[in-house]
């Protein structure tokens, strides 16, 4: 966007215009994109699956996906337009001025070579003139740069020998080896636990910082951003809709969508309940008329469905794409809690479980009760056995020793040996609502069949409970028609509750099942769990790895890790004062929405090589 | 590793043990008197009881087959019922005449089959890939015996005559005293089989230039060829190999339909006589060998792709 | 469109909602539209009508002696005579039914015991599996046409006897194919959600798996009528499928192969004839492969 009257210095990127097509569907992916970065800043590019991120960050590659090319706008890169470059220029550029940190070390690093390798190759590619010598010692000193080991031991390693935290510092090492001058960075810390993930994040930046390299780090987890980035680009629907710092992002933030995703996001320290916005991103060819965001905002007036907003500039260096920039959003009446319910009996009991998977043994004699109305939210990292216990207790995990009780009689270890009624009342939600709904049939055969199995209802008596399941779950009677693949991932998973709920259960089992969706839909989607689970009274095992979420669903929390519970007590405790050491780190380490000195900056101190920095924004 | 490769060997070996129950039950333990078939109706019943005698027809189906499996793998093939001569004299100028067969085929198909599969992936959707899908297509659907007669009327007969169309060659003679009469043989073997490995070979080539991992080869600045040779090329290679094997392990069948066709002396060739003739112990035999030949190949490719996959070879840390 | 660290921006060809109710026969509808269907079902469909109809049309009986062996086209037969006299073209019009017909039912029984059992050993893993798995590795160490020989061997000439040949080979490598298709579906979600509610087994297979392999299962049959007429007129070409005085392609390149150069006709014919049905129905099953492709990228988007 406009130049920022802070910086003296020229940018090291700067796009202007950029448009990235698809010609064969006949509609672009991003379009009127211009971004501005100057040497040493981290430009956080923020936005919803699908929005066109990727693809800008791509661009500042010169590539575009098989089917895509960028048909309008310069790429400029340290004074080089990139997308008017040929092949050879191209090749010149990327990964000598401009690398890329890839999205998902396991798939982007080749498994047929060695680190040393791959790291190896872009320092032969670029840096020709260098002897054998000097190009060696680089590759050492960028792998300490990263803080891996750089013995010949670990050179020789295969990626699959590396745990996904190395793997993915591998691939930071590849991008900082020719000291470019702009780095992409791809969401890299998906998949990431969340103390790995802070560590790979300060590692980027300090890189960043010592090498006054410009950082254009596109994500989708607005905390994640608040933690790193200086400047904070937001994309929707292949615009981006607003830009600013990010103090005045997060301060005051104008566009409506902008302002929808924050209060969408759980906050950890609790001072709101997370917000969904309404419906879902359209797809690239199925935008509106007029403002994209349109049909979900608030705010949207004719002016809207006539014409996309142009750039308004509400202050320095913050712009916004929309009519109402100066609007105040109406108050969201904030969703009262409602007085928690008495809680009842043990309905389900894992007693001293241990299981193992894989030949490991992940659950180490588990204890863990839900009592009548409560909801429980089980916390931990991937790999801590929180998915195992849950699969343990739907019956499809049969592998385990102690006992499971439900009610009070124990279960038996697998599903199809259990009784109908106890099939009937554990229902267990999947995590991600694009793979547990059959694809081939509809919405209504779907939810029909939990009606047959339990309750042997057929024809219009079923088609009519079909039609209320729906409707309970704010979805319209019309959906039985469809197939998921006509559905948004939201929609998706609100038919998965449906069916779940259609059982009548006695207790229900969420496996992360927001964990798939974006933030908008995520909030809307928790928030209609807690109104059902108030509502009908049911019992929640809810299952997270986002600590973030549990205090707007949760009665009480247990966190594990490794197998074993190390806490169990109420949502509040837990949060404000943490017992175990582990929930302590936990908490800590988790990125959070309000941009505080974070840790990293108070590890490193103001840094001396940026002045731009140290002025006030 | 090594206890894997162990595995995959006992594995093969137990395959080609049931295999060898399977061949033995197939011929031999089905309705019909062997010694009548092989003798005709007129038959005098001293002959009959002959020829009994000599190919243990009056054991137990379990002793006859323990015989035969035990001589075979002493290294004793049998006898010929109908010649009386011992089938080790009749089968190995033929197998050498078959083996050369399918090695130079096999020779011509895998590097002309991997290397188109190479180049229609990088040139897909041009003309090149169509051209070489296309030519695939047509090419795969033909049974090997359409190809061959296709290949004897253009260049045996009707349009050119360059080449021999049948092999002339004597029973006992080597295939290397008139090679010129393997030219068409190992064509039609070759056309037969290229197609599948350009066809796996492209398939999987593409599937490895649109992953992350050679994204983000591009994305390091690398050249076009090494990003080619060294990130794609040995990463596509693993799927094709399975494949591959499993097409020079056809071969195995397909010089069957054609050696007789060029009535070239070979175990193919052999084996559908000895169908004609009723020659049950030369059936066996082939049939094994064959099977063991396709097994054999099947296990190396295995093999082979466990020793280039640095995964499995490095077993998990 | 999932989760932004898996599908940012992902292929993005979505749009018209393809209804799903009938997946097979919607990929059958979508690839009638290519150009290499059309070509295919022409040629197919032409050498159809022409085995059912060819009889009717034949100006000889095709066992009748009209001439001398080996004559070049004349009047009375307009294609010549074979190497015993017979009419080539006559033969020729009568030779398709057989081969058409055996293809077919070998190729339905095959598929179809080999698609039940791929389906089977997935869902049910284990013990079963590995048995099923085993027993089609002994089935697979045999080239098809070896196997259909080592059978003849012992049991004689049967037309019977050929088909079930032909879908003994056909089962095992279908059972694979699908079998490899299916492992990846069972472990999906909806899978286990159909299990936890305690949906019968038949239930998940039949109503579960299978429409979700119905892409790689019409494939798979069309690859495998290919081979199913290679291997049916490969048998009488030779000498162990239909006997003489039959006609039948495969027996007519047979009879008349030795006297090539005096009467290319009856060997140029059936061969052209064979050619062009498998290259046909090869043409139909790239079709519907790259049909069911397209509509799976546009699912997934």
């Amino acid at each position: 966007m406009s130049a920022n009257p802070d910086r003296a210095d020229a940018p090291v990127v700067d796009i202007r215009g950029l448009r990235v097509d698809l010609p064969d569907a006949g509609f672009d992916v991003v379009d009127e994109v211009s971004l501005r970065v100057w040497p040493g800043e981290v430009l956080g590019l923020v936005g919803e699956s699908g929005c066109g991120k990727t693809t800008v960050g791509l661009a500042l590659l010169g590539h575009c996906r098989r089917g895509a090319e960028i048909t309008a706008g310069e790429v400029l890169v340290d004074g080089r337009d990139i997308a008017g470059a040929n092949d050879a220029e191209l090749l010149a550029l990327r990964g000598r001025v401009v690398a890329y940190i890839p999205q998902d070390p396991p798939t982007a690093l080749n498994p047929a070579l060695r680190i040393a390798t791959q790291v190896r190759e872009v320092l032969d590619a670029h840096l020709g003139d260098w002897t054998a010598e000097q190009r060696d010692e680089r590759l050492r000193e960028v792998l300490r740069e990263v803080h891996l080991p750089s013995d010949d031991a670990f050179l020789r390693r295969y990626p699959h020998q590396l745990s996904g935290g190395q793997q993915q510092r591998v691939t930071i090492a590849m991008a900082f080896a020719c000291r470019p001058k702009v780095i992409v960075c791809d969401e890299p810390t998906t998949g990431l636990d969340v103390i790995t993930q802070e560590r790979v994040l300060e590692t980027v930046r300090e890189l960043c910082r010592r090498h006054r390299v410009a950082a254009v780090y596109v994500s989708h987890d607005l905390a994640v951003v608040s933690s790193l980035a200086d400047r904070v680009a937001v994309m929707y629907a292949g615009r981006v809709v607003e830009s600013s710092s990010r103090d005045e992002l997060f301060a005051n933030p104008r566009h409506p969508y902008t302002r929808g995703l924050l209060r969408a996001v759980p906050d950890l320290d609790g001072a709101r309940s997370p917000v969904g916005i309404p419906g879902h991103a359209p797809l690239p060819g199925a935008r509106t008329e007029g403002c994209f965001f349109g049909p979900r905002c608030q705010l949207c007036s004719d002016e809207c469905r006539r014409e996309f907003p142009a750039v308004t500039v509400v202050g320095p260096g913050h712009e916004v794409r929309c009519h109402h920039a100066h609007q105040a959003l109406p108050g969201e009446a904030a969703r009262v809690p409602q007085p928690a319910q008495a809680l009842g009996e043990l309905v389900i009991e894992a007693q001293g479980l241990s299981a193992s998977y894989g030949g490991n043994q992940v659950l180490h004699g588990v204890d863990l009760g839900v009592l009548a109305h409560e909801c429980v939210a089980l916390v931990g990292e991937s790999g801590s056995g929180k998915t195992t216990l849950a699969r343990c207790i739907a019956g499809l995990h049969p592998d385990y020793e102690g006992r499971l009780l439900l009610g009070g009689t124990e279960l038996a270890p697998r599903a199809r040996r259990r009784t109908t009624d106890e099939r009937r009342r554990i229902q267990y939600i999947f995590q991600n609502p694009y793979a547990s709904l059959h694809p081939r049939h509809t919405v209504g055969r779907s939810l029909a069949a939990p009606l047959r199995l339990f309750f042997g209802l057929k024809g219009s008596a079923c088609a009519r409970r079909v039609a209320e399941l729906l409707e309970r779950v704010s979805l319209s009677r019309a959906a039985a028609e469809s197939f998921p693949e006509e559905l948004s991932g939201g929609e998706r998973q609100r038919v998965a509750v449906a069916r779940a709920l259609a059982a009548e259960p006695a207790v229900l089992v969420c496996d992360e099942i927001t964990s798939a969706l974006d933030v908008s839909v995520q909030a809307a989607v928790l928030e209609l769990l807690a109104d059902l689970q108030q509502q009908m009274g049911l019992s929640v095992l809810f299952i997270t790895h986002n600590l973030a979420l549990i205090r707007t669903i949760a009665d009480r929390v247990a966190v594990m890790s490794e197998g074993r519970i190390v806490e169990v007590r109420p949502t509040q405790a837990v949060l404000e004062a943490p017992e175990a050491a582990y929930t302590r780190e936990l908490l800590e380490h988790t990125p959070r929405l309000d941009p505080q000195p974070s840790a990293v900056a108070a590890v490193l101190g103001p840094d001396p090589v940026d002045p731009v920095r140290a002025e006030p924004q | 590793m090594l206890r894997l490769i162990t595995l995959r060997i006992a594995l093969g070996v137990l395959t080609l043990w049931l295999v060898s129950v399977l061949v033995f039950v197939g011929t031999q333990v089905l309705p019909g008197d062997t010694a009548t078939a092989i003798l005709g109706p007129s038959a005098t019943p001293d002959r009959l009881a002959a020829l009994r005698k000599l190919l243990h027809l009056d054991d137990s189906v379990v002793a006859q087959y323990w015989h035969w499996l035990s001589s075979l793998v002493q290294g004793d093939l049998g006898t010929s019922a109908s010649a009386g001569v011992p089938l080790s004299e009749i089968l190995s100028s033929r197998v050498q005449n078959s083996g050369v067969l399918m090695l130079a085929s096999g020779l011509i198909a895998v590097p002309v089959g991997l290397g188109l599969g190479v180049w229609a992936a990088i040139r897909r959707d041009r003309l090149a890939d169509h051209l070489t899908s296309g030519s695939s297509l047509v090419l795969a659907a033909l049974p090997e015996f359409v190809i061959g007669m296709a290949l004897v009327l253009l260049f045996a007969t009707t349009v050119f005559q360059w080449l021999p169309a049948v092999s002339l060659l004597g029973p006992g003679q080597a295939i290397w005293s008139k090679p010129q009469a393997a030219v068409l043989p190992v064509a039609a073997l070759a056309l037969a089989v290229i197609p599948y490995i350009t066809r796996i070979m492209r398939g999987s080539m593409i599937e490895v230039l649109q992953s992350d991992y050679v994204q983000t080869a591009r994305l390091k600045g690398l050249p076009e060829r090494t990003v080619i040779l060294r990130h794609s090329v040995p990463n596509a290679l693993v799927p094709a190999i399975q494949v591959t094997a499993l097409q020079l392990a056809w071969l195995a069948g397909g010089v069957v339909v054609i050696e007789y066709l060029f009535s070239f002396p070979g175990v193919g060739g052999l084996l559908v006589d000895s169908v004609t003739g009723r020659e049950i112990t030369i059936v066996q035999d082939v049939s094994l060998l064959i099977a063991a030949v396709y097994v054999t190949l099947n296990v190396l490719a295995d093999v082979l792709c466990i020793l280039i996959t640095p995964k499995v070879r490095t077993g998990i840390s | 469109m999932s989760f932004a660290g898996t599908a940012d921006d992902v292929a993005l060809a979505p749009i018209e909602a393809v209804h799903a109710r009938r997946q097979w026969l919607e990929t059958l509808r979508s690839a009638a539209r290519l150009r290499r269907t059309r070509l295919g079902l022409l040629m197919v469909g032409g050498l159809v009508v022409l085995a059912v109809v060819g009889p009717l049309l034949a100006p000889h009986s095709p066992s009748a002696f009209v001439g001398p062996g080996l004559t070049s086209p004349s009047k009375v037969a307009l294609l010549g005579t074979d190497s015993l006299g017979r009419d080539v073209l006559s033969r020729f019009l009568h030779g398709g039914r057989t081969v058409i017909s055996l293809a077919l039912l070998a190729t339905i029984l095959g598929v179809g015991v080999g698609a039940a059992v791929g389906m089977f050993a997935a869902y049910a893993r284990g013990l079963v599996d590995g048995i099923l798995m085993r027993t089609s590795d002994v089935l697979l160490a045999f080239p098809q046409i070896v196997l259909v020989l080592l059978l003849v061997t012992g049991a004689g000439t049967h037309l019977w006897l050929i088909v079930v040949t032909v879908a003994l080979g056909h089962a095992p490598r279908t059972a694979r194919v699908i079998r490899a298709a299916a492992m990846e579906i069972v472990e999906r979600d909806f899978i286990k959600a159909a299990e936890v509610m305690g949906e019968s087994r038949w239930r998940i297979v039949f109503g579960g798996i299978m429409p979700m392999v119905t892409s790689p299962l019409l494939v798979e049959f069309g690859l495998r009528m290919v081979y199913s007429i290679a291997l049916v007129t490969a048998v009488s070409f030779l000498g162990f499928g239909l006997q003489p005085p039959t006609a039948d392609w495969g027996l007519m390149i047979n009879e008349n192969r030795l006297g090539i150069i005096q009467q290319p006709w009856s060997v140029v014919m059936p061969v052209l004839a064979i050619g062009l049905l498998t290259v046909g129905t090869n043409l139909i099953t790239d079709g519907v492969a790259r049909a069911a492709i397209g509509l799976d990228r546009r699912r997934s988007a």
